[in-house]
């Protein structure tokens, strides 16, 4: 995306607040206009009072109370900018945040898959934040900048014109000198960034696996690489900081310069009488204040070029293409009869994946999923789920095509435990209940005795209401997945799928569990990832994944015949026990 | 150690930062005295282009022993700034690694990111707008203040009133803001934390077609946020527009009071020029002031979230009393509460194990097997009760001791960025390329390396992505074999690998144990009795109690709870 067309687009979210942005640009000139006339108001009082008995009160009042008038409308427009450009600009943000956010849940799973969780999480917060305050300081200070730059030359000039010519060819000398600087210091902030961001990676990832740094007592050694790579990035920060802050002493300096131009030729046209003394004093006070609107919109730029970038790698997240959703529902009696012929499917066009998968199962029968650890076993889910859509063939669903009905009218009739378990922060109760909105509390409780969940919840001290920390990490695995499963229990789908949902639950409790599954799965079409072979033996369709591919298929008995790997799996398995 | 005691080490450039820039001021508050002079006997008594010459020429040398000083000042600010935020960013860290688990789990690794990026980022900026502007701008109200009693001392009256009355509104407006910034940082986590679910969980949550009620929950958060944005910004825009106008009130006053002066013949028209340029002044620096306090408001704030990670107390470990035991390890009446409440994870624990023993301990979800491991580890400390290793109180090892004693696998296997060989080589000081290949063998690991093109040398990605869940855990059991450490603690280890790596991994880590390692002592957590059974001792725990100790054919007679177990596995088997 080009800069141009992020700002495109970045207009267009702003446009919603036109009113507000207009009222906030008009309100800007008033504030600036009147704040600017008042050097000029108190220039002409001074005037008011050239001597010893020659000041002339008659004309001084009036003066005044203009200034008094100016400064209160002013002061008043000021505020009224200031907040309307804050509302302006945080409000921009929500809009395009929300924007991201439901993008999210529309995006296909393979993008978030793609991508860094840090990175789409970085996206939506710390760059929409950037951006917000790149857009205040913008709105704050390039409105306000520029009409403080034509006000202040309209009123010098009209005052004179040869020492206004003076300000206006000098003061832009300061300009040269922050570009100068500026462009200099920009190669020390990209080191500094890029420094920074491999400090950031450091912490990530030893603070989310502190654990095992501890248990191999890593501190002391991680201490140490952190330590150079902070070093680094304070020697380059001490650099990025201090050339940049050479800037305002830079055009400070420039400014002083040109204070004493004014200063030096205004004296000599007042002692030629052709200004006044309230006029020199008027061009010194907008001689002091003119460098001000020049440093302002240099820094905007940089600012504005960043929030930019920031805005751009928001648009990015917004601008991903939705999945593509058809318009027909799957409709609600679904009986759960698959016919899968010729499946083709790969997440790398490159490299061939499965290829001419076919089978068929009925409503009650169950497909299970083997291979080595590895294999490939969840991009089966991935498919039914309609997580990954297929390349060639079709998976048919009671007869109907699931790629011509929404995902939402298909996924509402699976049931799904992953082996990585996901709790969402708040209560387990809310964790149950999730996806199943008006349930009662009898049937969560009910559905949490099926899962055999119910014995630990009860113990815990708040039961049902005890918190889920984030990520669930006050629970243990097991009970993560007895959660998991409850939330299954709960719903009752027609299609059950189940990777590896029991792989961290003690055995006598899984054998409950299974209980309770085998019950389910009666009725309903299941399809199971799983090693235990006795979840395998009965079920009556087999798959024996290896690299990817599917390499065998049949039942129990056909496979043990056809002598191959999956014979081999089954008696490593019995030996082993 | 508060996060601004880092300035310590950087006292002498903290003083000679804003010394400087002082000095600077110093010099901008001659120029209009200058003018003045200008004014009053250049112009109103024609002393004539050379006297204006002079007079000029001295404000162009003000201007630059005032450049000199300045970009003297940004150095030391810059210096101090930066040096001092390192410092605190290497405490942090070391800070963290400190934290107990617990205390970890309670603040949560999202936020204690945060913390050390931005947060830090933000007291640096603090720091160094400090040590510029913040003191340069109160010295250039009262020093202008002071001059302007200088000039003349009933027009520095309304000085007098109007700076007291600038103190209060950036007092008051700080004071209001300050806690407002903090609960919009904590808002904006709140939000962090929903997105960050939402991108992991996005399986669960469009399997269960909640995506519209999360987008809604979001949406909700979102425009809190916003709320709380606005209602700070209706607190803080107040302050530029305020002190405005009270400046230019004061402009107005000044001019009238200078008015009556000047009538009277007390001051020149230049002494009101003066006046009123050092209330240009004042009103200069308050702009610069005003647009500084945000800054530094935020960076208080992150201080405070920062300085909320620094005094977290550290925990120390209290002394316990060293006894002669018969066991190389042994537990006496252990109990162990995480929140020190009456929920007890394990109720009195007592057993012991010989030097070289392979230790199996069951038991069903929940029932304390990592709680025990939590123990031997030094995670955390018997609530009740002690631990003897080698006749030494575990409360008397030192971290390093302990540490060089045990090697625990977990049941999640971390992989870190860089190659599998540094991966291996993590946490292993002594350790040699003959040592990781045996521990490779016997983890079963080897032909991971032997597939790949680089080897041991083969780059690992963030969080191992590039690894399979079995390669990791394989690997990871490989960097604990790898240490040669006298104990060893697989805490459910298996469970990603199928039945045949199981199987060969077992079978090699009994052999190393016969062979080569008679004297390592090892724990195998598991679920399955067919992992453990060939341990020379088993326990089995139960909702946090022993429920038995034996060997696996002693325990078939004795205990029913393994009994209960062996046969739900076994009855796995004959189906």
């Amino acid at each position: 995306m080009t800069s141009k067309t992020i700002v495109k687009r970045v207009i267009k979210y702003i446009g919603k607040y036109r009113f507000s942005f207009i009222l906030s640009l008009v309100l800007t000139v008033t504030a600036t206009l009147c704040s600017l006339y008042i050097p000029v108001l108190a220039g002409e009082a001074i005037d008011m009072i050239a001597g010893k008995g020659n000041v002339d009160f008659y004309r001084l009042t009036p003066i005044l109370i203009v200034i008094g008038v100016a400064l209160i409308v002013s002061g008043v427009s000021q505020y009224f900018v200031n907040t309307l450009n804050n509302r302006i600009s945080n409000s921009t943000v929500r809009d395009m945040r929300n924007d991201a956010f439901l993008k999210i849940q529309t995006v296909p799973v393979s993008y978030i898959d793609n991508q860094e969780t840090g990175d789409i999480v970085s996206r939506i917060i710390a760059d929409a934040e950037q951006f917000a305050d790149g857009l205040i300081l913008g709105f704050q200070n390039l409105f306000s900048g520029v009409v403080t730059i034509l006000g202040t030359l309209v009123f010098m000039l009209t005052i004179n014109l040869w020492i206004g010519l003076i300000v206006v060819v000098l003061t832009p000398l300061s300009l040269f000198v922050s570009r100068f600087i500026s462009r200099k210091t920009y190669k020390y902030f990209k080191k500094q960034s890029e420094q920074r961001g491999r400090e950031t990676a450091f912490i990530d990832e030893m603070i989310s696996n502190i654990s095992t740094v501890k248990a191999y007592h890593r501190e002391n050694k991680n201490q140490n690489e952190f330590d150079e790579i902070n070093n680094q990035l304070g020697t380059d920060s001490l650099k990025a900081t201090f050339f940049s802050s050479i800037t305002n002493p830079g055009t400070r300096f420039i400014n002083s310069l040109v204070y004493a131009a004014v200063g030096f030729s205004g004296a000599i046209f007042a002692l030629n009488g052709i200004i006044t003394v309230g006029n020199l004093s008027a061009f010194l006070a907008y001689a002091n204040q003119y460098t001000k609107p020049f440093n302002d919109i240099t820094g905007v730029i940089t600012e504005l070029q960043n929030a930019i970038a920031c805005a751009g790698r928001m648009l990015e997240i917004i601008d991903a293409d939705s999945e593509n959703e058809a318009e027909k529902e799957l409709p609600n009696n679904i009986e759960g009869n698959f016919d899968v012929s010729d499946v083709a499917f790969s997440y790398d066009k490159n490299r061939e994946l499965l290829k001419d998968l076919s089978f068929k199962l009925k409503k009650g029968q169950r497909l299970a999923i083997v291979g080595p650890t590895g294999c490939g076993k969840t991009t089966l889910i991935n498919l039914f789920m309609r997580f990954y859509d297929i390349d060639k063939g079709s998976i048919l669903l009671d007869g109907i095509d699931i790629n011509s009905v929404t995902r939402k009218s298909l996924r509402k009739n699976m049931g799904m435990v992953l082996q990585d378990t996901w709790l969402r922060s708040g209560t387990i109760r809310d964790n149950i209940a999730f996806g199943n909105e008006n349930v009662t509390d009898e049937e969560i409780i009910a559905a949490a005795k099926q899962s055999h969940a119910h014995s630990f919840i009860k113990k815990l001290k708040m039961g049902y209401d005890t918190p889920v920390g984030e990520d669930g990490n006050n629970l243990s695995t097991g009970q993560k997945q007895l959660i998991c499963i409850t939330r299954v229990m709960l719903s009752l789908p027609p299609i059950l799928i189940l990777d590896e949902a029991t792989s961290s639950i003690d055995l006598v409790t899984e054998q409950r569990i299974t209980r309770s599954f085998m019950k389910l799965m009666k009725d309903r079409t299941s399809f199971v990832v799983a090693h235990r072979l006795s979840t395998i033996v009965g079920s009556d369709l087999i798959l024996v994944m290896k690299d990817g591919r599917v390499i065998e298929s049949g039942n129990h008995n056909q496979l043990m015949e056809a002598n191959g790997f999956y014979k081999q799996l089954y008696q490593s398995q019995f030996n082993a026990n | 150690m508060k996060s601004l005691s880092y300035l310590k080490d950087y006292k002498l450039q903290a003083i000679l930062a804003p010394f400087f820039k002082l000095l600077e001021a110093s010099f901008e508050l001659f120029i209009p005295l200058v003018v003045a002079d200008i004014i009053d006997n250049g112009i109103n008594n024609k002393g004539g282009i050379s006297y204006i010459v002079t007079r000029c020429l001295l404000l162009v040398l003000l201007a630059v022993v005032g450049l000199v000083s300045s970009i003297t000042a940004q150095y030391f600010a810059a210096k101090t700034a930066t040096g001092a935020s390192t410092k605190l960013r290497s405490a942090l860290f070391r800070k963290i690694q400190s934290l107990s688990f617990k205390q970890i789990d309670d603040i949560g690794s999202a936020t204690l990111i945060t913390r050390m990026t931005s947060d830090v980022t933000q007291i640096q900026t603090g720091i160094n707008m400090f040590l510029r502007l913040l003191l340069r701008s109160p010295f250039i109200v009262i020093g202008a203040t002071i001059m302007a009693f200088y000039v003349d001392v009933k027009g520095a009256l309304v000085f007098a009133v109007a700076v007291p009355l600038l103190a209060l509104i950036v007092f008051v407006v700080m004071y209001i803001t300050i806690p407002m910034f903090k609960s919009v940082q904590n808002k904006l986590d709140g939000v962090l934390l929903k997105t960050k679910e939402n991108v992991k969980g996005v399986r669960v949550i469009r399997a269960f077609t909640r995506e519209e009620k999360e987008t809604k929950e979001f949406n909700l958060e979102n425009e809190r946020l916003l709320k709380l944005q606005s209602a700070v910004s209706k607190i803080s825009s107040v302050m530029n527009p305020a002190t405005f106008v009270v400046i230019n009130i004061g402009i107005i006053a000044l001019i009238y009071v200078g008015a009556l002066r000047v009538e009277t013949g007390v001051i020149t028209q230049g002494a009101v020029v003066a006046l009123y340029n050092y209330m240009s002044q004042i009103l200069v620096e308050l702009i610069k002031l005003a647009n500084l306090i945000i800054t530094e408001t935020k960076a208080i704030a992150s201080k405070h979230r920062v300085d909320s990670i620094l005094t977290l107390e550290e925990y120390k470990k209290p002394k316990g009393i060293d006894k002669e035991t018969d066991g190389y390890i042994t537990f006496e009446n252990v109990s162990l509460s995480y929140n020190n409440n009456s929920e007890y994870s394990l109720k009195d624990i007592s057993f012991s194990v010989n030097k070289g023993e392979t230790v199996g301990i069951i038991g069903g979800t929940g029932s304390g097997k990592t709680s025990l491991i939590n123990l031997i580890c030094g995670f955390y400390e018997p609530t009740e009760g002690n631990i003897f290793v080698n006749n030494k109180n575990i409360l008397n090892f030192t971290d390093d001791e302990l540490n060089s004693e045990i090697s625990v696998v977990m049941q999640r296997a971390a992989m870190f960025r860089g190659t599998i060989r540094e991966n291996i080589f993590f946490g292993s000081v002594n350790t040699n390329e003959d040592n990781i290949m045996k521990a490779l063998e016997i983890a079963q690991a080897k032909e991971i390396i032997d597939k790949k093109s680089s080897g041991l040398d083969e780059s690992v990605l963030e969080q191992g992505k590039n690894l399979s869940g079995g390669q990791k855990q394989r690997l990871s059991i490989a960097r604990a074999l790898a240490r040669n450490t006298p104990i060893l603690i697989l805490d459910d280890s298996f469970s990603a690998l199928d039945y045949k790596t199981d199987k060969s991994l077992r079978t090699a880590l009994e052999n190393d144990n016969q062979n080569n390692n008679q004297d390592r002592t090892t724990f195998i957590i598991s679920q399955r009795t067919s992992t453990i059974e060939h341990c020379n001792k088993i326990i089995v725990l139960d909702e946090g109690m022993i429920e038995g100790i034996g060997s696996h054919s002693e325990l078939l007679k004795s205990c029913q709870t393994y009994k209960e177990i062996y046969a739900s596995c076994n009855r796995e088997v004959s189906r």
